[in-house]
């Protein structure tokens, strides 16, 4: 398999989104090569082990910065899941945490020069929105049996209405793993991308006009930052809702 | 887009589920009951701390509560050992004054009766030193012994009817 690109396509700006064979590996006729993004994948890993582990290790009752940073976290999930999932949310918090903090480092970690955004492939992001679509939608029929269909029926609606309006639920429902995870994607390559373009501005304008190009990489950055953010926490809370579908159906 | 390169979702899918399931053990198993234990921890702790303020408030209200009972009490005693101490002084006075009343009084008769005494006494040698005066003053002027006896009946009569 031949991933290496020439030289034309190296400064394209989807040349960030190349994915790199590090380490070959085939193991029953498939490919688990270990790439540059199973390295940063790794990478974000092994990075929040040590902060949710070493921040932790004084146990400190009066909480230093890192330990404060590792609470904060722990107690912004765990107030999204009491407020948008109400009872029956808590045994799911290990898994929407690491939903949150994986995504989290892995935008976070993307905006380090000449690393690789792990969330900016869609099969990474529909992946992780697929799970939870499969996991919750087998939660609600374990909870609710039968009862998890009355999701798709809003309740106080005329019965007309209800042919039009059953379908749309339907749909929607089954719309959510795809716009979860194309969301996410799509923030995540838009802005790298749009990055890279103005960074090629810079160069190609140089000295004389290339600040202009690069006081707008410099706002850009802090935007996309931001959307880091702002994208894991709405990948998470979005999470959140679907769970609070299964636990509690019936609008 | 390399996005769309299906070659490249085995290994990224692979991966993800390697490290994903991986951060979801150790984060599960390890790192979250720990932070839980913490946060779980200081809350126990600051509502211990909030429960012994509490306490020691109540407390710190009884003592003062108490201190201000001991104070009226003892105020209001020492009004009535005051009031006390009063009527007695004031009881003493009368009784002190009372007796010296008497005994003045006493004197004052005791006086009274010797001025009328002494005036009785006075009042009876008058008649004599009349009687004498008289006989002196009629010796004098008649230059003979006058009848004593008619000088006193004179002076008795004068004296009876001159009051």
């Amino acid at each position: 398999m031949e991933r290496t690109a020439n030289v034309a396509e190296k400064s394209s700006p989807l040349a960030q989104f190349d994915i790199k064979t590090l380490i070959e590996i085939w193991i029953g006729g498939v490919d688990v090569s270990f790439t540059n993004s199973a390295a940063w994948m790794v990478t974000a890993v092994v990075l929040i082990t040590a902060f949710m582990t070493l921040s932790m290790r004084g146990r400190a009752m009066v909480p230093g910065r890192m330990q404060s940073i590792a609470e904060l976290c722990y107690e912004f999930i765990a107030n999204m899941l009491t407020e948008n999932v109400g009872s029956g949310g808590r045994q799911y918090f290990p898994f929407i945490f690491t939903l949150f903090i994986f995504i989290l480092f892995s935008n976070l970690l993307g905006m380090l020069p000449y690393s690789f955004t792990t969330t900016s492939h869609i099969i990474v992001t529909f992946a992780m929105a697929f799970v939870v679509f499969i996991g919750v939608t087998i939660i609600g029929f374990a909870k609710n049996g039968a009862g998890f269909l009355r999701l798709f029926v809003p309740s106080g609606v005329p019965p007309v209405l209800l042919l039009l309006l059953v379908p749309i639920e339907i749909i929607s429902y089954f719309v959510r793993p795809i716009s979860l995870s194309v969301r996410l994607f799509a923030n995540m390559m838009a802005g790298h991308t749009m990055l890279k373009v103005f960074g090629g501005f810079v160069v190609s304008l140089g000295v004389w006009l290339g600040w202009a190009p690069l006081l707008f990489i410099v706002a850009l950055t802090g935007l996309e930052i931001g959307i880091a953010l702002l994208q894991a926490y709405v990948f998470t809370i979005l999470s959140c809702l679907y769970l609070h579908d299964a636990l509690h159906p019936g609008h | 887009m390399p996005q769309l390169d299906i070659a490249t979702f085995a290994p990224q899918l692979v991966w993800l589920a390697i490290t994903f399931i991986f951060l979801y053990i150790v984060l599960s198993k390890v790192a979250l009951p720990r932070v839980g234990e913490v946060l779980e921890e200081r809350q126990q702790r600051i509502a211990d701390d909030l429960d012994q303020a509490e306490k020691l408030k109540s407390d710190s209200e009884k003592a003062l509560a108490d201190y201000e009972a001991a104070l009226d009490e003892a105020r209001s005693k020492a009004h009535a050992i005051a009031a006390d101490m009063h009527e007695k002084l004031a009881a003493d006075a009368a009784e002190r004054k009372a007796e010296v009343d008497a005994e003045l009084n006493a004197k004052a008769q005791e006086a009274e009766a010797r001025i009328a005494a002494a005036r009785e006494d006075a009042m009876s040698h008058v008649r004599e030193i009349a009687v004498d005066v008289a006989s002196g003053v009629v010796g004098k002027l008649l230059n003979s012994e006058p009848d004593s006896a008619a000088i006193a009946r004179a002076i008795d009569a004068e004296m009876s009817g001159g009051k």
